[in-house]
C-alpha cells in the first residue's frame, strides 16, 4: 500500500502531523510505523490539545514523591516510610457503546496504573454520570455500567468505597465513566515505568494478544455518533481473574528485586509502553513481535503493537533474572515471554519473522518528546447570556417547603444510590471503616499503621456549566470539604477533565476556565495535581455535555481515631450551621430540577471563607469538640439534615432566625461553605466561643429528636418516612 | 488449634481472614497454596478454611474448577480423618461442589450481586449482623436434604431481621428456607455466605464475626 496523505487522515493523522512524521524519519513511513503515530499522537495517548493548559496546574508539593504526569500515577508521602499512590481515569466512550464492558475495563485500567508502580490497591471509587433516568436508554446504560463496574472490581478484590452519580439530559448519548484507584506501598519500593540497561530482557506478561480494542484510543478521540456502534471492536474485553493473578505475580516479582521498569497496557498497547519506558529512560528497544503470545492467528505487525487487549504488562529486568521472573508467573499460571532486550540508540525496532516492521525513534511517539501540541482558540459562550439573565424574583416562593422536599429526596441525583452501591463489593480488604459509620469522605484503614485515608470523588458539574472558573474551584472545595469533615487533611488530587470538543472554542473556553479555578483552588488548599487524565469529545450531534472536571481526592487521618462521622448521634443533641446563612438559589437541584430554571449562575462561592471555615472545621474534629458533621451539598441544608438522620433513624427539630432571607433558598439553596454540626448540650459553649474567636458565622437552628422531623414550625413527619422515600426512589425510577 | 487458610489464584478474602484470625481473635494461622497438597501440618485440632473470593474467576459456576485443585483431594483425607473445615462464601460454594456438603448455592434471586450487612440467627438464637457480598448464594437443596438438615441439627445460621425473626423479607437473596449456614452431620465442614471475618474488627465498628468463630469453632464442644 502506498503511504499517502489520505491513507493517513484515515488514520486520524492531520496533514501538518504527516509531514511532521515524515520530517522525524526522513522518509514516508510504512503503514505499521504510521499507524504507531497515529494512536500515540491521538488526544487520548498525547494531550496535545491540553498539555499546554496542564502545565499552568500547581503540581508541587512537600509530599510529591513524583512530578505529575512522571509516572502512571501519582505518589504522595503519608508519613513513617508510607506512601499513597493514587489517579482517576476515564472510560467514557467505551462505556457509551458498550455498558457492560466498556466501565469493567475501565476499573481494570486503572488499578493496573497502581500496582504498575509495585503498590497494592486498598480502593477504588467512581463517578458516573447518566441522563434522564425515566428514559430506558438511560436505565439500560446504568444497568450496565454498574455491573460493569462491580463484575471487574468485585473479583478483583478490591473494595468500592465512595463515588458520585448524577443525571443531567446533556449525559443522555455520552455517559460519563470515571474510575478512581487508590494503593498503598512503602517509600523506596516503589517501580518506575523506565527502562535502562543495554541488553536487558523486556518481558510481556499476563493475557494474550487478541484483536480487541483495536485502535481505542483513537476511537476515543472523536465524537460520538451514529456510527460510533461500528466501532464495537475498539472497545475492549476484560477479564479481572486473570488481573488479579497478575497483581499477585507483578507485586512477587517487585519482592524479587531487580526490576527496572514496569507499565501496564492501556491504550495503545505494546507501540505505548515499549516507547514511553524508553523515551523516559532514554534508549531503545530491539522487540521480536513473534514471541507475543496471541489468541488469535496471523495477526499482522501493525494489530499487533496497537492491540488494547487487557490485563498485560511490559516488564524490563536485570538481565541475569530471567529464570526467576519465568518461575513466578508460571506459579500463577499466566503467559510471560522475553520479547526483546534494551538497546542504547534510542530507537523502537520491531521484527517479524526476521523483517524489520518498524523503525521509530521511541522520543518521537511520546507526550513531552515529538507528540505535537496544541494552542486552540477559544471564546466565552453565548449561552453565559441566559445564566447573567436569570433573576431569583423570577421563582415564585413555595407554599410548602415539606412538599418540596419530598420531592428533593426523590430525585435521583439526591436519593440514596443504594441501588448501585449494593452491586459493588465495598468491604472486601477489610479497611473500609464507612461501612457501619457513614463520612463525607470514605475512611479506609492503612493496615499496619494508625493511619487512614479519607478519599472522596466530587465535581458538581452543573455549577461549571453555569461558571467554569468558579465551578472549578468548587468542585476542588467540595472535595476538600468532604475530607475535612472526615477528619481529614487534604493531601492531593487526581482530575479527570471530562469535555467536549475541543476544536469547539465554546467547548476550550470552559476547559481553560475550569483549569483556571481548580488551580486557584488547589493552590489555596495546598492540594497539588498529581496527574489524571483528560477526556474530550464526549460530544454528540445534540452538543456537548456539560464541562465535567472530576476531582479525586486524598487526605490522611494521623491516627484513625480523628475520623469524624456525618450522623447525628443522641436525642437532645444541639444542631448548628457553620458558615453564612444565605438563600442562594443558583444552580440548585431545587432551582434546576422543581422550578425548572436551566440556567443560573454558579452558587455562592468565596475561596478565603472556605478556606477558613475549613480549617475551622478541621479544628474543631481533632479537639473533639463536635459529635458529628456533615456539608451542605445538592438539595441543601434540608437535604444535610435529612441525611445525618438516617443513619440512626433520628429526626430533628430546626428553626432559622433569618428571617430576611427566601425560605426556600435558606433550606434549599446550595451556597458553598456550610456544614451542619451536632454537639451535646454540655458541648455548646464550648463551639460557640470557638467559633467567635474563630470568626465563623454560626446559627444554632434546633437539636436532634427520637424520629420527629419539624421545620420552620411544620412538622414534616417522621425520619422513617423519609427515609423509605429516599432508599426506594432509584428502585421506583426503574420498575417504571 | 491452629489454622491453615487455602489461597487459591482468584481468593480475595484470604488476607482479611488471616487479619481476623491472627490478629483479633490472636489464633496461630498458615497459608496455604492451592498448588499445594501437604497437610501433614495439620491435625483434627486444627481447621482448615476456605476464604471468599473468585477461586478460579469462576465463570463456569462458583467452585467448580476448584474442586479440582491439589489441595482440594487431601482436603477430602484431612475432613475424612475428622479434621474441621470452614468455608466462607466461594469456601462454601467449593464445599458443596466438592460434595463435602449437600446441596448448591444458585444466583440471587434478584439476579445481582449484593454487598451489604445483613441479619443472621445462630443455633442458640443469637443475633448477628454480618455483611454478605455474593452474586450466588442462593441456598438450594431437594426438600428431603433440606428436612434431613433441619432433623440433623445441621443449620447453623438463617437470615433473619434485626430482631431475629426469620421473614421472607430478611432474606437477601431467596436462600430456601432463609438458610444461610450449614454443617455436616458430624460438625466438623461448616459452610456459609456471610463473611464473619470482615465483621470481627472494632475499627470497622463490628464485631459479631467473633461470635461466629468462638460459636463454631473456638468453643465448641468436642462431638
Amino acid at each position: 500500500m502506498e503511504i499517502t496523505q489520505q491513507v493517513a487522515e484515515k488514520l486520524g493523522i492531520r496533514p501538518e502531523e504527516f509531514e511532521a512524521i515524515k520530517g522525524i524519519l526522513g522518509r514516508t513511513p510504512n503503514f505499521t510505523e504510521l499507524s504507531a503515530y497515529s494512536v500515540m499522537w491521538s488526544e487520548h495517548c498525547s494531550y496535545k490539545n491540553s498539555i499546554k493548559w496542564l502545565k499552568t496546574l500547581p503540581r508541587d508539593g512537600h509530599r510529591l514523591l513524583v512530578k505529575a504526569g512522571e509516572e502512571n500515577a501519582g505518589l504522595v508521602d503519608i508519613g513513617d516510610g508510607d506512601a499513597v499512590v493514587f489517579k482517576i481515569e476515564s472510560h467514557n466512550h467505551p462505556s457509551a457503546i458498550e455498558p457492560f464492558q466498556g466501565a469493567a475495563t475501565g476499573v481494570g485500567g486503572i488499578h493496573r496504573d497502581i500496582f504498575t508502580m509495585g503498590a497494592r490497591p486498598i480502593a477504588a471509587l467512581n463517578s458516573l454520570r447518566f441522563g434522564n433516568l425515566k428514559e430506558e436508554k438511560t436505565k439500560g446504560l446504568m444497568a450496565g455500567i454498574v455491573h460493569g463496574i462491580g463484575h471487574y472490581g468485585n473479583c478483583f478484590g478490591v473494595p468500592t468505597v465512595g463515588g458520585e452519580v448524577y443525571f443531567e439530559d446533556c449525559y443522555h448519548t455520552n455517559p460519563l465513566v470515571n474510575a478512581m484507584s487508590v494503593g498503598v506501598v512503602k517509600v523506596g519500593k516503589t517501580i518506575s515505568a523506565t527502562a535502562a540497561g543495554e541488553g536487558n530482557p523486556v518481558f510481556i506478561v499476563g493475557s494474550a494478544t487478541g484483536k480487541d480494542g483495536m485502535g481505542g484510543a483513537a476511537f476515543a478521540s472523536a465524537d460520538i455518533t451514529e456510527q460510533s456502534a461500528e466501532q464495537l471492536p475498539a472497545v475492549q474485553v476484560g477479564d479481572p481473574f486473570q488481573e488479579k493473578k497478575l497483581l499477585e505475580a507483578c507485586l512477587e516479582i517487585v519482592q524479587l528485586g531487580g526490576v527496572v521498569g514496569m507499565q501496564d497496557m492501556g491504550a495503545a498497547g505494546i507501540i505505548c509502553s515499549t516507547s514511553e519506558m524508553s523515551a523516559k529512560g532514554g534508549v531503545g528497544m530491539r522487540i521480536n513481535l513473534d514471541k507475543v503470545p496471541t489468541r488469535q492467528q496471523n495477526m499482522k505487525a501493525w494489530e499487533l503493537l496497537l492491540s488494547e487487549s487487557q490485563e498485560r504488562m511490559l516488564i524490563v529486568m536485570e538481565k541475569g533474572k530471567e529464570a526467576e521472573v519465568l518461575q513466578v508467573f508460571e506459579k500463577w499460571d499466566l503467559p510471560c515471554s522475553q520479547i526483546g532486550e534494551v538497546t542504547t540508540d534510542g530507537r523502537l525496532k520491531f521484527y517479524k519473522e526476521g523483517v524489520l516492521e518498524a523503525d521509530l525513534p521511541a522520543e518521537s511517539l511520546v507526550l513531552g518528546g515529538g507528540a505535537p501540541v496544541y494552542t486552540r482558540e477559544y471564546k466565552e459562550p453565548a449561552y453565559f447570556q441566559k445564566v447573567k439573565s436569570f433573576s431569583a424574583g423570577s421563582v415564585p416562593i413555595p407554599t410548602s417547603l415539606k412538599q418540596v422536599a419530598g420531592q428533593l429526596v426523590r430525585l435521583p441525583g439526591i436519593a440514596s444510590k443504594k441501588w448501585i452501591y449494593h452491586q459493588y463489593d465495598s468491604m472486601v480488604g477489610t479497611g473500609n471503616a464507612s461501612t457501619n459509620a457513614p463520612s463525607d469522605a470514605s475512611v479506609v484503614l492503612v493496615k499496619g499503621t494508625d493511619k487512614a485515608l479519607a478519599v472522596t470523588t466530587d465535581c458538581n458539574s452543573r455549577y461549571v456549566f453555569a461558571d467554569p472558573y468558579t465551578g472549578g474551584m468548587i468542585a476542588v472545595a467540595e472535595a476538600a470539604r468532604n475530607i475535612v469533615c472526615s477528619g481529614g487533611l487534604p493531601l492531593a488530587i487526581t482530575n479527570c477533565l471530562n469535555f467536549g470538543n475541543p476544536y469547539d472554542p465554546e467547548v476550550y473556553y470552559q476547559f481553560v476556565h475550569a483549569i483556571k479555578g481548580m488551580s486557584a483552588a488547589c493552590l489555596a488548599f495546598d492540594t497539588p495535581v498529581t496527574g489524571g487524565n483528560v477526556s474530550f469529545y464526549n460530544q454528540s450531534p445534540d452538543g456537548p455535555v456539560y464541562p465535567t472536571p472530576t476531582i479525586g481526592m486524598v487526605g490522611l487521618l494521623d491516627n484513625f481515631s480523628v475520623r469524624m462521622t456525618l450522623d447525628f448521634k443522641q436525642e437532645g443533641d444541639l444542631i448548628y450551621l457553620l458558615g453564612h446563612g444565605r438563600d442562594d438559589l443558583n444552580s440548585s437541584e431545587y432551582l434546576h430540577k422543581i422550578a425548572g430554571v436551566e440556567f443560573s449562575p454558579a452558587p455562592h462561592f468565596d475561596l478565603e471563607e472556605e478556606k477558613g471555615l475549613q480549617a475551622f472545621i478541621l479544628s474543631l474534629i481533632r479537639s473533639k469538640k463536635v459529635l458529628s458533621a456533615h456539608d451542605v451539598s445538592e438539595g441543601g441544608l434540608a437535604i444535610t439534615l435529612l441525611e445525618a438522620g438516617f443513619p440512626g433513624n433520628l429526626g430533628f427539630k430546626v428553626k432559622t432566625g433569618e428571617t430576611s432571607l427566601r425560605a426556600d433558598g435558606f433550606w434549599f439553596g446550595e451556597a458553598q461553605s456550610r456544614v451542619v454540626v451536632t454537639v451535646s448540650k454540655s458541648g455548646a459553649a464550648a463551639l460557640e466561643s470557638a467559633a467567635v474567636s474563630a470568626g465563623i458565622p454560626f446559627e444554632k437552628l434546633g437539636e436532634v429528636t427520637s424520629g420527629a422531623v419539624q421545620v420552620q414550625g411544620e412538622e414534616w413527619g417522621s425520619i422513617s418516612e423519609w427515609k423509605h422515600n429516599y432508599d426506594t426512589a432509584i428502585e421506583s425510577y426503574l420498575q417504571n | 488449634m491452629k489454622f491453615g487458610v487455602v489461597v487459591f489464584p482468584g481468593s480475595n478474602c484470604d488476607r482479611d481472614m488471616y487479619d481476623a484470625l491472627s490478629y483479633e481473635l490472636g489464633m496461630e494461622v498458615k497459608m496455604l497454596w492451592h498448588k499445594d497438597k501437604d497437610l501433614s501440618d495439620f491435625t483434627t485440632d486444627d481447621c482448615i478454611v476456605l476464604p471468599g473470593g473468585f477461586s478460579y474467576g469462576d465463570y463456569l459456576r462458583c467452585g467448580a474448577i476448584a474442586r479440582f485443585s491439589p489441595l482440594m483431594q487431601s482436603l477430602g483425607e484431612f475432613v475424612a480423618k475428622g479434621g474441621k473445615v470452614l468455608g466462607v462464601c466461594n469456601g462454601f460454594q467449593i464445599l458443596c461442589e466438592a460434595g463435602l456438603l449437600p446441596g448448591a448455592l444458585l444466583a440471587n434471586a434478584n439476579q445481582q450481586f449484593i454487598c451489604k450487612n445483613i441479619h443472621i440467627i445462630g443455633e442458640e438464637g443469637q443475633v448477628l449482623q454480618i455483611p454478605i457480598a455474593h452474586g450466588e448464594g442462593r441456598y438450594y437443596a431437594d426438600e428431603a436434604t433440606l428436612d434431613a438438615l433441619e432433623a440433623g441439627g445441621q443449620v447453623i445460621y438463617r437470615y433473619c431481621d434485626a430482631k431475629g425473626n426469620i421473614t421472607p423479607a430478611a432474606n437477601p437473596n431467596g436462600a430456601l428456607r432463609n438458610i444461610a449456614g450449614i454443617c455436616n452431620a458430624e460438625r466438623t465442614v461448616f459452610g456459609m455466605m456471610p463473611h464473619p471475618e470482615r465483621a470481627s474488627s472494632k475499627a470497622l465498628g463490628n464485631t459479631d464475626g467473633q461470635e461466629v468463630f468462638k460459636a463454631l469453632l473456638l468453643n465448641a464442644v468436642p462431638a
